[in-house]
């Protein structure tokens, strides 16, 4: 559904005198296949929103092609056009407008029917639970409302191939669930080929079948997200010892499953692969040689720490950027 | 046929949200009306000077042509509030035509200016205007010209600048020599000769006095031919800008 080969953009900005050149995105590769769930993961800064213009045609390529729906995007972008769906990270309805109204007149740009663009729009109100809110104006929205009727204006027209460009900030747990239960059912009833970008590991974890880690332009990974945690950091194990003298022994029987042991005062900590089925053993083990413990954490690998063992730098570093760059003048949003 | 429907869903909507704002209507209406009303007697004696046998005459062309200039060069602000809010991005992804996006704007600024233009014509008759019939529909098609290529380069400024402060100065800085050296409110021949020579250089002066010459029902003249031929020629050179500016990649 999409290929992309040696995608490459570069933003020139003044910096005082000076151009200074951005190369937001640095030679990506990436396939995605009908059907499949994709989630684009990065620090800010990193490429995702400038990878995904480039995509559905509103920036064209420094360098490099890609292919999406099977039409290239830059000689062929009125066709790709026509076969996705694209929800911005900043959105697009006017906050003056009549929410329904915008649904509408956006479904009709994609050549649907007043009636079918009407009725497609009502159901996703309904399916995101935004009932009663057609004649309201976003100004009269709650930001996590508005950010879902930005997801119904990307969906209005029944795309089978959907960019999301972090459809979930500002929504509550709630909202967050029923969306992603909604992204599933695009999928599972209608084969849809979805491709979303995100911040969060837990997300992509839960809506994707794979992941795809994208770090200064470039992507540095690209895997399911089990197998990224797992063979990227493993899980954390978190031992409290109630008996400071037995600490050692502690230590000595998590070394047995565990790799870059540490003692930390009354706390053991190591990494454990798929610490869900050694730990167990572990717990029996503990218990038979007499060593009480006061607490137990099992703490799953955080996108911080897949990013850390891949780059070598901790996402907060990351954002900063390696030049701290400043703020640019015109950048998107 | 993809395309006048993608233009009309486009002015419809613009249509809609200018409606939504009475203050836009207020003021569309009230503008000629003032004109008229407070900028006419003013004027009214120093036309008789010129040997104009009715001032409202020669008045109403040239308020005519400001109308349209001026209303339209501010037409781009609205665009930029858009841009801000991603609805040119929204608009920009769907598979519409990009000079539809444009032609749906410009349509809704050249209504406006449509309905302006018969309030003015009409409220001149009912002071004392004489002009003929068919004068006065190629004077006011002349405008409605005139009016579109303004709006299509404001909005194709609007989308190149991005930013009111960076537009609101290029904008006074166009309008002001335009307003100077087009007779729009004293006709350039009460000038001395160098003046004549420059505002010669000036499109926007053959359009007013084309429009002029069709309120007096004087057709065959130079200034009517080389009036229409810059009103097309602006027109269509707004019109590639502003498609231009609304394909390029990173509007
Ligand atoms: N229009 C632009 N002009 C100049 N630089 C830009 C422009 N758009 C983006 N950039 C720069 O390109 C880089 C990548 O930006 P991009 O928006 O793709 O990041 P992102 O991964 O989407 O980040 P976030 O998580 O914050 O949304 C950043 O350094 C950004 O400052
Ligand atoms: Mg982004």
């Amino acid at each position: 559904m999409i290929q992309a080969r040696g995608l490459v953009q570069t933003f020139t900005t003044k910096q005082g005198r000076k151009k200074v050149e951005v190369r937001a995105v640095d030679g990506v590769d990436l396939d995605v296949a009908e059907g499949e769930v994709v989630g684009f993961l990065g620090p800010n800064g990193a490429g995702k929103t400038t990878t995904l213009r480039m995509l559905t045609t509103l920036l064209r390529p420094t360098a490099g092609t890609a292919r999406v729906a099977g039409y290239d995007v830059a000689t062929q972008s009125k066709q790709v056009r026509q076969s996705i769906g694209y929800v911005s990270q900043a959105g697009g309805v006017s906050s003056y407008a009549r929410a329904g109204d915008e649904v509408v007149d956006h479904g009709m740009l994609y050549g649907l029917s007043q009636a079918q663009a009407t009725a497609s729009g009502q159901q996703l109100f309904e399916q995101l639970d935004l009932r009663g809110l057609w004649q309201r104006t976003p100004k009269q929205m709650s930001g996590g409302q508005k950010r879902r009727l930005d997801i119904v204006m990307g969906l209005v027209h029944d795309p089978t191939l959907i960019f999301l460009d972090e459809p979930t900030t500002g929504l509550d747990p709630q909202a967050r669930a029923n969306l992603w239960e909604h992204i599933g059912r695009l999928r599972s009833e209608r084969g849809a080929t979805v491709f979303l970008t995100t911040h969060y590991l837990e997300e992509a974890d839960a809506l994707s079948d794979r992941v795809m880690i994208i770090d200064q332009g470039r992507i540095v990974a690209s895997d399911t997200s089990e197998n990224l945690k797992a063979a990227v950091s493993g899980d954390q194990v978190d031992l409290e010892v109630a008996d400071p003298t037995r600490l050692t022994d502690a230590a000595a029987a998590l070394e047995t499953i565990a790799d870059l042991v540490e003692v930390d005062g009354q706390h053991v900590r190591g990494r454990v692969s798929r610490a869900g089925r050694a730990v167990p053993d572990l717990l029996r083990d503990l218990d038979r040689t007499g060593i009480e413990l006061a607490s137990i954490e099992v703490i799953r690998p955080t996108l911080d720490d897949v990013f850390l063992t891949l780059t070598g730098r901790s996402l907060r570093d990351a954002e900063a950027g390696p030049t701290d760059q400043p703020v640019l003048e015109g950048a998107d949003q | 046929m993809t395309f006048v429907r993608e233009s009309f869903i486009v002015f419809r909507r613009q249509v809609r949200m200018n409606l939504r704002n009475p203050a836009w209507v207020l003021i569309g209406v009230m503008q000629p009306v003032l004109y008229l009303v407070l900028f006419g007697p003013l004027l009214k004696p120093l036309v008789d000077d010129f040997g104009v046998e009715n001032p409202y005459t020669f008045l109403v062309p040239g308020l005519l042509v400001q109308l349209g200039m001026f209303g339209a060069f501010f037409a781009g602000f609205g665009l930029i509030g858009e841009w801000r809010e991603g609805v040119v991005e929204a608009e920009r992804v769907t598979p519409a035509s990009r000079t539809a996006l444009l032609v749906g704007r410009l349509s809704r600024d050249v209504a406006q200016l449509f309905v302006q233009a018969l309030i003015l014509v009409g409220l001149g008759f009912a002071m004392g205007m004489r002009a003929p019939a068919g004068g006065v529909v190629i004077g006011v098609l002349l405008t409605l010209l005139v009016g579109g290529a303004c709006a299509a380069a404001s909005n194709a400024l609007a989308l190149t600048t991005k930013s009111e402060d960076v537009m609101a100065p290029v904008i006074n800085m166009v309008m002001m020599p335009v307003l100077l050296l087009s007779g729009i409110l004293l006709p350039m021949t009460i000038g001395p000769d160098w003046l004549q020579r420059v505002s010669d250089f000036m499109p926007f002066r053959w359009i007013v006095d084309a429009v002029r010459d069709t309120f007096t029902g004087d057709f065959g003249t130079s200034q009517l031919m080389w009036g229409t031929t810059w009103a097309v020629a602006l027109f269509g050179l707004a019109l590639w800008w502003g498609t231009a500016v609304f394909r390029k990649e990173n509007a």
